[in-house]
This record gives C-alpha cells, sequence and structure tokens, in this order.
C-alpha cells in the first residue's frame, strides 16, 4: 500500500485491475485502492508477472502492507524476489521509483534503511521489513526505526503485519464478510478489521456493522469527513514542525493577459489556456534558479530535485481538497502541459489520480483568486518546503514609466521553510516567477 | 435551433460537472458561475461541451454575454443554425 501523500496511513483495496498471471509492464494500473482522496490508481514501478494478491477487495490495511508480489521479468520462479506492487511510501527523486537491477539477496528485498536506521533497530532487536518507511522511496529513517519500538510521534503510522519466512505466508488473516455487511461498513466509512463477527465462523454480518456503527458514535462516517481529519493531520503537521515564513509580491498582469488572449483567440475551445496554466509554468520554471525551493526535507536533510511535479490543490465539490502533481511541468511546450493540467484536474474531481501523481509533488500551488481573494498565506505540505499562492486578478493603479494606469494585477505569495531558505532567496523565486509573466512568451 | 432543443444540452452539459446543481430553481439572470460554484476550468469545460454537442463556436470575447442562463440560451438560439 503505498504511501499517496504525508496525510495518509491506510488505504482499502477496491479492485484488482490485474490477476495472478497477468504480464505487468513498469507504470502500468495494478489495482485501485480508495484513499481519503478518492479512488487512486496504483501503478507498478517494475515489469514482471502478477504472482499473487495478498489483500482481498474492500480490505483497508495500512501504509506500506505488502499487496502483490510481481516476478521480475527473466527470474526463474524460484528465485523472484517479491516486491510490493505500488511505489514506496513518500515516492520521491524519481517519478516512478525502480528498484536496482542487481540482484538483491531475499532477506534486503525492497527493504531500505539509512545507516542510522539501520543501528536503532540492531539495537533494538528489530528487523527492518517490520518497519514503515517515511524517507524517500520508502526508505526507514532513524526517527521510523525509533517509533517502530512504540516512539512517542503523534504521527506513527501502523506497522504493517510482520512479514513471515516465504512469500507465500505473508497472506494477511482473512475476515469472512456478508456482502450486505461489506456494503453497510462502506456507506459507513467503518474499517471492517474491527468488527467482531457473529455469523457463521465469526463471519461479519450487516447487524455486526450496525452495531459496531452504534458502538462508535464517533467514528468518522464518510469519505469528506476521512479527508478532512487527514487535512487536518497533515497541516498540524505542518505548522507544528515548519517555521513558515511569508512573502507577497504584487505583479502586473497586463501582458500575460494580452498575451493569453491572442493565443486563445485563435484557438478552438479544447485548446484553450487558462491563467492558471501560466502559473504552473511560471512556477516549475522559476524554482530552477533557487533549487532549495523545489525540494523535500526528510530527517535533517535536504532532497532537492533535478525535476519539477508541480502539485496543484484542486478544491473538490462538496467539500476538501487534494493536491495531485502536474509531472515534469518544466518541460515540454506549454499546450502538452496544459493538456496535462486540465487532465489532471478533471481526473481529480472525478477521483481518478494514480500513485504517480500523488505525494510526488516538489513544490505545490494554490490558487484562490476565483472568488475574490486577493492574496494567499498557504500551509507547505509536508515534506516540500515552499508553497505558491496566486489570489485574483485585480484592477490596480500601476506606475507604468512616468503615469499610473489601471492594470489587471495578481498577488503572488509564497510560503517558505525558513529551516532550509530564508526570505532573501524566497524573494528572488517571486521576482523569477514575476519576470516569466512580464514576458509570457518564455513560457 | 430551438430553445426547447438547445435546454436539454445545457442542462446535461451542466449537471455533469455539478450534479448537485437544481437547475429548476436557478434563476435565469443568476450569475452561473457563483451559483453553481463553477471556477475557469469547469467554465471552459462547460464550453467546450456546448462546443461539441452543439458545433458552435464561441471566441472568448463572447464569455461576457453568457454569464447567466438567459444570456447563454439567447446566445446559443442566435448561434447554433442547424
Amino acid at each position: 500500500m503505498p504511501s499517496l501523500g504525508a496525510d495518509m496511513q491506510a488505504g482499502t483495496l477496491v479492485v484488482w485491475r490485474k490477476q495472478p498471471g497477468d504480464q505487468v509492464g513498469r507504470g502500468e494500473i495494478v489495482a485501485e485502492v480508495e484513499t481519503d482522496k478518492g479512488i487512486i490508481e496504483v501503478e507498478s514501478f517494475i515489469a514482471g508477472t502478477l504472482e499473487a494478491q495478498l489483500v482481498e477487495p474492500g480490505t483497508r490495511v495500512p501504509v506500506g502492507t505488502k499487496l502483490a508480489i510481481i516476478g521480475e521479468m527473466g527470474n526463474a520462479p524460484h528465485t523472484q524476489r517479491e516486491q510490493a506492487a505500488a511505489a514506496p511510501a513518500g515516492a520521491g527523486s524519481t517519478p516512478l521509483p525502480m528498484p536496482t537491477s542487481t540482484p538483491v539477496p531475499l532477506q534486503d528485498s525492497a527493504v531500505h534503511a539509512t545507516p542510522s536506521a539501520r543501528r536503532v533497530l540492531r539495537e533494538r532487536g528489530l528487523a527492518a521489513d517490520g518497519v514503515h518507511g517515511t524517507g524517500l522511496h520508502g526508505v526507514i529513517t532513524r526517527a521510523d526505526a525509533v517509533q517502530a519500538r512504540g516512539g512517542e510521534s503523534p504521527y506513527q503510522v501502523p506497522a504493517p503485519p510482520a512479514p513471515q519466512a516465504g512469500a507465500t505466508s505473508i497472506q494477511p488473516p482473512r475476515v469472512r464478510v456478508s456482502p450486505r455487511a461489506r456494503r453497510r461498513a462502506r456507506e459507513l466509512g467503518l474499517s471492517l478489521s474491527g468488527i467482531v463477527g457473529s455469523g457463521q465462523d465469526g463471519a461479519v454480518v450487516g447487524s455486526d456493522v450496525e452495531r459496531a456503527a452504534r458502538e462508535q458514535p464517533r467514528a468518522i462516517s464518510s469519505t469528506s469527513s476521512r479527508m478532512r481529519s487527514a487535512i487536518a493531520q497533515a497541516m498540524t503537521r505542518s505548522k507544528r514542525e515548519i517555521p513558515h515564513y511569508y512573502l507577497t509580491h504584487t505583479v502586473d498582469l497586463e501582458p500575460a493577459l494580452a498575451w493569453l488572449g491572442e493565443q486563445n483567440e485563435r484557438r478552438a475551445l479544447p485548446d484553450r489556456l487558462l491563467l492558471g496554466i501560466l502559473f504552473v509554468r511560471a512556477v516549475a520554471l522559476a524554482v530552477r534558479q533557487v533549487p532549495e525551493l523545489n525540494a523535500h526535507y526528510t530527517e535533517d536533510t535536504l532532497h532537492a530535485f533535478p525535476y519539477v511535479h508541480v502539485g496543484v490543490a484542486v478544491s473538490l465539490r462538496g467539500g476538501g481538497l487534494i493536491a495531485p502533481a502536474v509531472l515534469n511541468a518544466h518541460e515540454g511546450s506549454l499546450d502538452e502541459l496544459a493538456r496535462a493540467f486540465k487532465d489532471l484536474v478533471n481526473r481529480a474531481r472525478s477521483g481518478r489520480v494514480t500513485s504517480s501523481e500523488m505525494g510526488s509533488a516538489t513544490i505545490t500551488i494554490t490558487s484562490l483568486g476565483e472568488r475574490g481573494v486577493e492574496s494567499v498565506f498557504p500551509v507547505i505540505v509536508p515534506p516540500q518546503v515552499a508553497m505558491v499562492g496566486f489570489g485574483a486578478v485585480v484592477q490596480k493603479p500601476m506606475v507604468v514609466g512616468e503615469a499610473v494606469l489601471p492594470r489587471p494585477t495578481v498577488t503572488i505569495s509564497l510560503a517558505g521553510d525558513h529551516r532550509v531558505s530564508d526570505g532573501h532567496r524566497g524573494g528572488l523565486f517571486l521576482s523569477a516567477i514575476a519576470a516569466l509573466l512580464a514576458e509570457p512568451a518564455r513560457l | 435551433m430551438k430553445l426547447e432543443n438547445i435546454r436539454p444540452v445545457i442542462s446535461e452539459s451542466l449537471l455533469a460537472i455539478a450534479p448537485e446543481a437544481n437547475l429548476q430553481t436557478l434563476s435565469p439572470d443568476a450569475n452561473l458561475r457563483e451559483e453553481l460554484d463553477l471556477d475557469s476550468m469547469d467554465f471552459l469545460n462547460f464550453l467546450t461541451a456546448l462546443h461539441t454537442k452543439l458545433h458552435v463556436e464561441i471566441p472568448e470575447s463572447d464569455y461576457k454575454l453568457l454569464a447567466t442562463m438567459r444570456g447563454i440560451e439567447s446566445y446559443l438560439v442566435q448561434k447554433v443554425t442547424s
């Protein structure tokens, strides 16, 4: 079960898209998972043959739980290495993380830990494969290793069931559930794993679910309130851990809007550009001049990225928001970016984003101008270190040459992580965005 | 094109974007984007749907004529010829 964002603790496997024996290509969708952010399509990060499905549809499992075994291409069956059919937690510095092609001994399978984490684990006599890694590519950090023995962090993720020897024996205990009970549990937002069954052989039946719902009146009762609590958790962590600084920069948008109008006059409706697309591109290009803002901060270390995956905060009808990433927003033509951006927003709203789009953002944008908000003071999404806000386009008096003219303006804001950057560098970043918007043909 | 042929296309296109909207109670002169909470992407999707279904060209400079349901209906009655 991949971590699709810092705030995700568990997910429900909804449906398998690949069956045992099927060939799986790298980047192909293997399963659909329901999270607090809707349905996410889980992509494989290796090519091979799906050997076994380890989780039944309808089961909610913690992040880090193995979902499936994929035998890598070219390996004889008895030497297959097991791989979780999902990007590791905290998907990091490659869009689709790949395991190394060098054969790795079985005891090391897909579990990586930092040297200091290994030391802590050794001291505590713990096995690395029972520990959920929150570092890049799911690497187990020192903090994970400390937490694994019952640390005091409030963000502790329940550890996945400790795998036993042999690939086939790690199947989680199977709970028998009647179809009606499964449906009611889904409607009520209850996890089946916590419900005691009163049916034959301990099967969970409809009345058990109803009773659990009555006995847990505070239980989260819908996807949107689960999303709310996920947002609450991530934002609380952000405000607790990240010393934010804030800057704003008001920009004359006349050149950008004139260029956009000229472009769109020639374009058929489906190909028209939105101002938001220029914002995404300007941020993606400008942040390359201030690379410490295009980064993740984990375990007191800054990891800067050679590419820019721009997270876009998308508000959802009915409340809540998700911030999937436009991958590689710094490259390709503006038309390609426009198509990718529209496609991403539409899929986010219909609840269809992929695992590589969640949790992979290297910097995030929020745009609240649609309802007249003039400037935004964003809350950074950990482990990112910067977030850019765009307000409404507002007519304001601007000094142009010697004259004061009414001009369309936008106030761009930056929330920066003061642990990794200073206001001076943040200011450079905002002025780089402004310079690009003043010359939109460079976008 | 006659209004009674256009109306279902408008409703269908709007409901695809805002399924919770109650178009019966919507005032014909209310600002559609505010009433139905449509952002610029929603609005572009709505116009693209009209463009695809009714084969109508809507230049960006005409967007201001399409702010209300009444505006949209009269615009489309004029523009859609078939």
